[in-house]
Formats: C-alpha cells, structure tokens, sequence
C-alpha cells in the first residue's frame, strides 16, 4: 500500500502525498454489490462520495451509511447524478453478495465495492486512506480503518472530507457545494 | 444446543407496549435501550442504551450479559487522526449527578456470537452490571440497521 503511493509521489512530484488523488489519476479496478466492474474512468463528470468501511462493523459502519442515507434524502433528486459507494476494507469477508445484503438497509444510490486485497489496497492508497486488520480472541478480527466520508467535484478534483464527528449540519452543504 | 434453543425463546417480538422501558437500580435510571438488525448471525450486533446517575456516588457500567450473544462486550469507537478504531472498555464511568450515553459513535455494546440474528421488531433481554448498584436485566428493542435511535417519547438523545 505505501509502496503504491511512493511509487505515485515520485512519478508525479506535484501531486500531494496528503490529499486524495484526483478521480481521474486513480487506478483501482473493483467489483460493486451487483458483481459489476467498477473502475475510476466509470466515475468520469460525475460528483462522488466515498467511505471506506466493512460489513462485519457494528458501530461506525453503519452510523455513516445512516447518515449519508439522510443527507441523500435531504439531497434529494439533486444526488441522483452523484455516486456514492461504500468501499470494503475486508474483501476477504465482505463478498458483493454480502455488500449487496449490507446496502439495502440503506439508501438505494449507495453502492458498495470491494474486490481483491491488492486493488483495495489500491483504491485504499489512491484515496490515501489508512486500514489495518486487528485481530481478537478466538480466530476473529475487526478493522481499523479511515472513518471520513470524501467528496469529489464532477471533473474528479478532491473536494473535502467530512470527519466522523464532525457537526452534521456542515455535511449537506459540503455536498451541495460538489453537486453544481 | 439447549443454551441456543433457550436464547431463541428468550428473543420474541416485542408488543409496542414493551418499546421504551425503564428501568431503575439505586440511584440509576437506565433507558432507551435499542440495538441494530443484523445481516445473519455471523456479524455482531450492536447495544446502546442511556444511564443516568442520580446519586451522589460514582458508579460504573462494567459489563454487560444477554443470552442473545455468547461473547457480549463493552467498546468505545475512538476516532483519532482520522482513523476509528474500537477498543474494549473495561468499564464506562457513570459518574454522580450525570447522565452516561452508549451511542451510535462512542461508547457501545458489541454483541458477538449472537445465537440468531436480529431481526427489526424483536427485543431481547440485557443484564447491565454495575460496579456498585448492582445488576438490572431489560428489554433491548431491535430497530432498523439504518436507525439512528430509538423513537421513544421522552427519547433525549
């Protein structure tokens, strides 16, 4: 995962090590909840929203897709145009068969992603998302992981992030502001 | 096989009139209690419930027992730089005169091993253990996984 970002940084000194690359600069090659192939190029002109999560979190996960559930019916038919997707950080678990259960809880524009560990680890490090497996008692594991939600413009430049705890008040306009 | 055939008919669908109870232990009151379905029984569930600590002593919420998960346990999601994680908790703190929220976001029970899966409509019974008051069993509402907490009238969260 570093090594993909180093590898990125030295071949192109003016993109930030810090900030989310750019959709288009993106190289991920992932599968959604449909079983579709999902690649960046597929997100060209349209505004994006992602977070990074996993099925098996009882918390964090699910508050955040609750969340972007509201903002999207306070957004209305003004989202419809935006994609929103929820990218696995625990492929090995979280199959599209899984990730097409997990989302219907949800609002229907919500995607969900994943694919093999070393495009996750791609997408993970395009977005410069941090996710490390912890493992617990008895042969299970969770995962920490980024918990921000990212924005991206139509033509694919990082807008903002919204923080986990961040007043959710700021969360629509955030949106709006991408969404033009 | 009897433990999990006592735990599935310990979980029933709740009547509206069971939604919403409060229970109370010395000087704590203990409401709002409310979990999320889960997809199947392999991932855990979720428990949030609000403590408020009338007395004039510290108290602490120091586990939590339900026959509806073989592994229940006490966790705080900690987000820090950006990134959450979800340590254990040893214990929460009730302190005197102040009102303690397990919540979407912080502090939360994680209910691993459930027998069944949760399924929304359904309730099941938590046992709270407290450090000093002791302990008190009630009725943990099931709500939708997109459910941001419990519709009770007096819901103060």
């Amino acid at each position: 995962m570093l090594g993909v970002g180093a590898y990125r940084t030295r071949n192109r000194p003016a993109l930030s090590e810090v900030l989310p690359l750019p959709i288009g600069e993106m190289s991920w090659a992932l599968t959604d909840h449909r079983g579709q192939s999902v690649r960046p190029t597929d997100w060209a002109r349209r505004p994006v929203m992602v977070f990074f999560g996993f099925t098996w979190c009882p918390d964090v996960c699910p508050t955040t897709l609750s969340d972007i559930s509201l903002w999207l019916e306070e957004l209305g038919a003004d989202a419809d145009r935006m994609i929103v997707a929820l990218i696995s950080v625990d492929p090995e678990r979280d199959t599209p068969a899984v990730l097409a259960d997990y989302v219907s809880s949800f609002d229907p524009r919500i995607i969900g992603l994943t694919g093999p560990a070393d495009e996750v680890a791609k997408a993970a490090a395009d977005f410069r998302v941090t996710y490390r497996r912890v493992d617990k008692d008895g042969g299970d594991y969770t995962m920490d992981h980024t918990a921000g939600v990212f924005l991206f413009h139509p033509d694919g430049r990082f807008a903002s992030i919204i923080d986990f705890h961040e007043d959710r008040r700021f969360a629509v306009p955030k949106i709006r502001r991408t969404l033009s | 096989m009897k433990h999990f055939l006592l735990a599935a008919s310990l979980i029933v669908s709740a009547p509206a009139a069971m939604a919403c109870e409060t229970v109370t232990i010395g000087d704590l009151t203990v409401e709002h209690a409310w979990s999320k379905a889960t997809i199947g029984a392999g991932r855990p569930g979720v428990f949030y419930v609000g403590i408020t600590n009338a007395g004039s002593a510290d108290d602490a919420l120091i586990g939590i027992a339900t026959p509806a998960a073989g592994m229940p346990m006490l966790h705080e999601t900690v987000v820090q730089d950006g990134i959450a994680s979800m340590p254990h908790a040893m214990s929460i703190p009730v302190p005197a005169g102040q009102s303690v929220q397990l919540s979407p976001g912080g502090y939360h029970g994680m209910l691993m091993g459930l027998t069944t899966a949760l399924k929304e409509g359904d309730s099941f019974p938590v046992t709270l253990i407290f450090e000093k008051a002791g302990e008190v069993t009630m009725n943990v509402d099931v709500l939708s996984l997109r459910a941001e907490g419990p519709d009770c009238a007096d819901a103060g969260q």
